[in-house]
């Protein structure tokens, strides 16, 4: 029997050779992604994932891995399964004209054309 | 908490890069060199991955281990303020492993699998935690000093490569602040406090030193193999000088309590501006790691416990209808 500092180890009396079953796939279920946002008003955030047999236990385990520390106002959670990701050697698909002038508000100078106009109307 | 992962020096270097497609390592290679971060579904090097997960496996154990000394203080802790920090702190531990077996297992390497390793004895986790906590002074000790040099590491290897490790790292290194201030915060007050209770701190720093400075491993000789793993920012910095770093920051702090360290070697060399100390016994660290520390057996006992006695609950929630598939960041 195991003998502790620890008294509720003691307490247990566990064998010191208490060999166990190997664990077997899926004993710690599947996994779900977690959004956390912060404040209401605030984007969610991926913060991570948990493992857990069904969505009610993927919310309560990501209220205390991910929530237990920091502000939280709202979790979500995902099934890993359920998520479409685009693939990272598919990056170039973002690449885009490297000339952007044209969708940016500063690529619009109106009040160099009012200015010009106004001292125009001057003369 | 962390667990230091050691590399073998001996291992050769050639056989890391063995079979591997030059252009793309190249390019992983380029992509580390511009401070990019590696993710789950990139492609990677074989060795590369086996280093990651066994590392990360490894503090992830680390954590769930490093619960057990200290949870042995959370009945006795004296006062209710102290009892409620203790428990907060070890549950951070404990969801600190949480958060790394899952950084380990997006390179594939299943939760089951991890565990199976570790109650097996396959796996190992940091040598500090195969020692007792024998009084309160040394659940101090271990709150201030073990997590100083765990995150004097962390933070290092959170500007490492891998994606999810980095990420996981970030979390765990905000929550550890709050462990060192706790911790120094109960050492002063013992130091501070009555003859009996600066015994018994005096005691525990002298009990736990051996063991902070096997903390950081070995020496690591300069390799190609711990080049490699340098280069591919898998290893931060050499295990000498994260020690260095920890004797800068804290054998002041040590000693501005009146605290000896049971050292006497121990200085500060005024010419190279690094810490003399007494080369600690590397015998009795590879003995407690392979199995013959005081605890080794109890900690494991009570880890294959908690799994067995927790199996039929996870069994009755099982839904057979449910896959596994591996998680994405």
């Amino acid at each position: 029997m195991i003998k502790s500092l620890d008294p509720r180890v003691t307490r247990e009396q566990i064998e010191e050779n208490n060999l166990i079953d190997p664990l077997t796939p899926m004993d710690n279920w599947e996994t779900y992604e977690v959004f956390h946002q912060k404040k209401r008003g605030d984007q969610h955030m991926h913060v991570g994932i948990v493992h857990a047999p069904n969505p009610e236990m993927a919310l309560l385990f990501g209220k205390e891995q991910y929530g237990r520390r920091s502000i939280t106002a709202n979790i979500w959670v995902v099934k890993t399964a359920n998520v479409f990701a685009s693939e990272y050697d598919d990056a170039d698909m973002f690449e885009t004209t490297p000339e952007k002038q044209y969708r940016e508000a500063g690529g619009y100078k109106v009040m160099e054309k009012i200015n010009k106009y106004k001292k125009a109307q001057k003369v | 908490m962390y667990g230091n992962a050691y590399i073998d020096p001996n291992e050769k270097a050639n056989a890391m890069t063995a079979g591997e497609d030059p252009i793309k390592l190249a390019e992983f290679e380029a992509r580390i060199a511009r401070g990019e971060k590696i993710e789950p579904k990139d492609w990677m090097p074989k060795e590369y991955r086996k280093q990651l997960v066994r590392m990360i496996e490894q503090h992830a154990h680390s954590e769930i281990i490093g619960a057990l000394p200290e949870g042995t203080w959370i009945t006795r802790a004296p006062g209710f303020k102290r009892k409620m920090a203790l428990m907060a702190k070890v549950q951070d531990e404990v969801g600190h492993a949480q958060l790394l077996y899952s950084a380990a297992e997006t390179l594939g390497k299943s939760r089951e699998d991890m565990t199976n390793d570790l109650i097996t004895g396959k796996s190992k986790y940091s040598n500090v935690f195969n020692y007792p906590a024998f009084t309160w002074a040394d659940a101090c000790i271990i709150a201030w000093l073990i997590d100083a040099g765990a995150i004097i590491n962390q933070v290092a290897n959170a500007k490492g490569s891998y994606g999810p490790y980095c990420r996981a790292l970030d979390r765990i290194c905000t929550e550890e602040s709050f462990h060192l201030k706790y911790g120094h915060d109960n050492v002063v007050t013992l130091a501070t406090g009555t003859p009996i209770q600066r015994q018994m701190v005096q005691e525990a720093l002298t009990r736990w030193w051996p063991p902070i400075m096997h903390f950081f491993g070995p020496s690591d000789k300069i390799s190609q193999h711990t080049e490699i793993l340098m280069r591919w920012k898998v290893k931060m910095a050499s295990n000498d000088d994260m020690r260095q770093q920890f004797l800068n920051m804290y054998v002041p702090k040590i000693w501005d309590l009146g605290l000896t360290v049971p050292d006497p070697n121990l200085k500060l060399n005024e010419e190279t501006k690094k810490w003399d100390y007494t080369e600690p016994d590397w015998d009795e660290f590879k003995r407690v790691i392979n199995g013959g520390g005081p605890c080794n057996a109890e900690r494991l006992a009570v880890r294959r416990m908690a799994e067995e006695r927790g199996r039929w609950v996870r069994k009755a929630l099982y839904n057979a209808s449910e896959k596994y598939v591996t998680p994405l960041a």
